[in-house]
């Protein structure tokens, strides 16, 4: 090294400041050590018992509900998206619209799979929409978010058969009304909180509005739902 | 250099003074809603100056088509727009005027699915919710009513509004394409911008279908006349132009074939959808025997007619 010092020394003086002296040893093991939590999912999530693996999922499905509920901008949503929470609110939603207006005629309420179809392909469509109208969110984010604020719609559907178990007047539609309409609210406003970042700012309005169709048509459902006599 | 004789290939005098005076500009065609020029101009760039070379003429009305169409990208292309040129693009189909062409004035080359395909779907939830809702309203006062939601006719209502949407356009274009290869006309539509106008034609339909819940027939009615008399409008304004160079027969004709299956799509909805004033519980004995229980939509609507004769 001090020959090529003496050569270049017009070039690069001040070289032999930095050059590394020979005790010092540049040998050693390079590889980078693994992180426990690998070793672990690698070895433990195979093992552990059946009760542990559904408790996480539900775990996680359960936290994403108290996202929804108190809407702020976390990325919780958005980071570890599931569609099993959809999946959850979508058939609990269609079982509780069956059993209405049980005279055994078509002219019911929607069946289980009208409104499995239009959950889910509203959901794909308006994901689609986002996407072409240049959004930055992923396809199955848009789809986890969008299934999982249908949470307060469906619990609107539980007070509303609740409601409806007492008595089926005016009365009970009026808080029927209230309860959707306060519930259809608050879907739309959850949605667009984690939604609308995504999306660029001057087209905002025009993603923001198939997501309130979208609940409006569920609360519709929702409150026209009207129990065999 | 070559001197702009050596490049015409049309006669622009403009450009050619334009050249003649400056010889390094780039001359561009500006297509302007005023001048009567066709909608297919080819923009040359007369210029030798390399950096003001354009890359692509714009073909015949035609839309910047981005990769082919299997890819997301041509068809991110057709949502190319902005909140308020939707707005503007709605406003335009509720106030026609006679001077303005819906296509050349407001679509300007950028057709948007957006527009046609969201108002379809709100025009069929709210002409379904508004029906039962204004049945639910007739119906209040008798007391052997039982209320339904009656939701398998969005699934009709569906089917019918996104039919309308998407295939009377295409024969319309198809027509115009093949009326043009003929007769050598000025330039028809693209398609995307056929299905655009009738869309966008279609949104005058949501208010009224909302307002048709006002159970007077005769209110009813003037609505149905108001909204056709402004949407059909809509489409003769756009419309005419291009056939009015054909013979006289071809283009009333196919006016009125425009103008009367929008009317039908209208009166449709409104037969089918809002029945009122007949009250469903009194059924004709003699002539209806008593359904069987295997209802299909079609069922439905063959006994309500028998009730509304």
């Amino acid at each position: 090294m001090a020959e090529v010092e003496d050569v270049n020394k017009p070039l690069f003086a001040g070289l032999s400041d930095v050059s590394i002296a020979e005790d010092i040893p540049v040998e050693g093991d390079i590889a980078v050590p693994l992180s426990s939590r690998n070793a672990d999912d690698e070895i433990s999530t195979l093992d552990e018992p059946v009760k542990d693996t559904i408790l996480r999922d539900l775990k996680a499905v359960g936290q994403k509900f108290v996202h929804v509920l108190y809407p702020k901008k976390s990325s919780a949503l958005l980071r570890d998206w599931d569609l099993w929470g959809p999946l959850l609110l979508c058939v609990t939603l269609a079982l509780m619209l069956q059993g209405g207006s049980a005279d055994s005629k078509d002219d019911g309420g929607p069946q289980f799979a009208e409104v499995f179809v239009i959950v889910w392909f509203g959901s794909i469509i308006i994901t689609l929409n986002s996407k072409l109208l240049g959004g930055t969110i992923s396809f199955f984010q848009s789809l986890c978010v969008l299934g999982y604020c249908i949470l307060p719609l469906t619990v609107a559907m539980l007070v509303c058969r609740l409601v409806l178990l007492g008595s089926s007047g005016l009365v009970s539609f009026i808080i029927r009304l209230v309860v959707v309409s306060a519930s259809f609210g608050w879907s739309t406003f959850a949605s667009t909180a984690f939604l609308a970042d995504s999306q660029p700012p001057n087209r905002k309005a025009l993603v923001v509005y198939p997501v309130f169709l979208f609940y409006f048509v569920i609360g519709w459902m929702i409150l026209t739902f009207s129990p065999s006599q | 250099m070559a001197s702009p004789d050596d490049l015409r290939f049309q006669e622009f005098e403009e450009a050619t003074d334009l050249l003649a005076a400056d010889p390094g500009a780039s001359t561009l065609s500006i297509t302007n809603s005023s001048t009567t020029a066709p909608a297919g101009d080819v923009k040359l760039d007369l210029s030798d100056d390399e950096e003001n070379q354009q890359e692509s003429s714009e073909l015949l009305g035609g839309e910047k088509q981005s990769g082919g169409f299997w890819t997301f990208e041509y068809y991110q292309s057709f949502f190319n727009v902005d909140t308020m040129q939707v707005l503007d693009r709605i406003k335009a189909s509720v106030m026609p005027l006679p001077g303005r062409n819906f296509v050349k004035h407001h679509i300007r080359n950028n057709p948007d699915l957006y527009g046609p395909f969201w108002i379809c779907a709100t025009l069929v939830f709210s002409v379904a919710i508004s029906g039962n809702l204004s049945t639910f309203l007739s119906e209040m006062g008798n007391p052997r009513y039982h209320y339904r939601p009656h939701f398998h006719r969005v699934t009709v209502a569906a089917v019918a509004v996104f039919l309308y949407a998407w295939l009377v356009p295409l024969g319309v274009w198809g027509f115009m394409t093949w009326r043009q290869n003929a007769e050598r006309q000025t330039s028809a539509y693209s398609f995307l911008e056929t299905v655009c106008v009738y869309g966008y034609s279609l949104f005058i339909y949501i208010p009224t279908s909302i307002l048709w819940i006002i159970p007077f027939g005769w209110l009813q009615w003037l609505l149905i006349l108001v909204a056709m008399v402004i949407s059909g409008s809509v489409l003769v304004i756009t419309f005419w132009p291009v056939v009015r160079d054909d013979t006289k027969t071809t283009a009333f004709v196919s006016m009125a074939a425009i103008v009367l299956l929008h009317a039908l799509l209208a009166i449709g909805c409104k037969m089918y959808f809002f029945q009122t004033a007949e009250p469903i519980a009194v059924l004709p004995d003699s002539t209806v025997t008593p359904a069987p229980l295997n209802h299909t939509a079609l069922t439905r609507l063959l006994q309500n007619v028998n009730i509304l004769r």
